[in-house]
């Protein structure tokens, strides 16, 4: 497998992640606009909620003709997985409660993964915040020009970038392989996606699938 | 959508994070716990990469984005860059849509 990045690969991995971050934010930015949310409300929600897969779920919900309220669920449903991360990254960022404080707007997909993946402590420290302020920088910039240009990139499918990131996932699912309970946990957790996917509002089958966490149970503690 | 619905969602975004890294985390847990917390990656990563695979909403859908995430995961084996990775994942999406 690719090694998942460490130490100063790090950084160059976000910023391959940011060009890809900035690209998504601005057709989140795009649609949004077109969606009827002002310039000014598309980049708040970028730069506040700061989780892409609940701005695209609560513009998607606007879009379909959903409520308000509707919108606000769904991304709030998308959201809950990042308390999930809050946990597994609470051992590794210590520190007075202003900095987890500051810390916890920073808690995503990506910069979760390269932290759990680092060797050590301090390792998983940097992987963190270097992906989590890179990638806010991105996602930020790239959510301005988007609302800004309007319809510059509309079509972020045709260039693949909807892949771009399952494939970053599938390197930093890597290093979480070699256990048996981390391949029992991820298998389980692939089959209910599928299983839930056609029963559940979209983000659900996402919070489900971390029942298959539980499998940690059969773990002969130390 | 409303400024009160924009805050509504910010604030909650944040809540959750909060949630698990300042008010429940940072506390020492029971083992068998720890256990089921260390898996949290490993389960929460397949879940996203099968999600954005495999699914369109409420749909299972094969389409371009699967033979560029089986590319990415053959180069990912074969210890490509990571850059690289994601590089051959878009690209080859892109090459089947724009082909297929």
């Amino acid at each position: 497998m690719t090694e998942v990045p460490s130490g100063r690969a790090v950084l160059s991995a976000s910023l391959a992640l940011g060009v890809a971050v900035a690209l998504i934010g601005a057709s989140y930015g795009v649609l949004a606009v077109a969606n009827g949310l002002s310039v000014a409300q598309t980049s708040v929600m970028s730069l506040l909620v700061f989780t892409g897969a609940s701005q695209f779920a609560a513009v998607g919900v606007i879009a379909t003709g959903g409520s308000a309220a509707t919108a606000v669920g769904s991304g709030l449903l998308l959201a809950a997985r990042n308390s999930v991360y809050g946990l597994a990254l609470a051992p590794m960022l210590r520190g007075s409660l202003a900095r987890r404080l500051l810390a916890a707007h920073f808690v995503l997909d990506e910069s979760t993964a390269l932290a759990t993946a680092q060797p050590d402590p301090k390792a998983q420290v940097r992987a963190f915040w270097v992906s989590g302020v890179s990638i806010f920088a991105f996602w930020n910039v790239g959510t301005l020009l988007g609302a800004v240009a309007g319809r510059a990139l509309e079509n972020p499918a045709a260039l693949g970038l909807d892949a771009a990131f399952p494939a970053g996932f599938v390197v930093l699912i890597g290093p979480h392989l070699r256990s048996r309970a981390g391949r029992h946990a991820a298998l389980l957790a692939a089959v209910l996606v599928i299983l839930t996917t056609p029963f559940l509002r979209p983000g659900m089958p996402i919070l489900v699938a971390a029942l298959a966490i539980l499998v940690g149970l059969r773990e002969a503690p130390e | 959508m409303s400024w009160a619905a924009v805050l509504v969602l910010s604030a909650g975004a944040y809540f959750f994070k909060v949630l698990g890294l300042v008010i429940v985390g940072g506390r020492p847990l029971p083992p068998r716990l720890q256990a089921c917390l260390a898996l949290i990656p490993a389960a929460m990563l397949s879940a996203l990469i099968v999600s954005n695979t495999v699914t369109v909403g409420q749909h299972l859908v094969i389409d371009a984005r699967l033979p560029g995430v089986l590319a990415a995961a053959l180069a990912a084996w074969r210890t490509l860059p990571f850059p690289a990775v994601i590089a051959i994942g878009a690209g080859v999406t892109a090459l089947v849509r724009a082909f297929a």
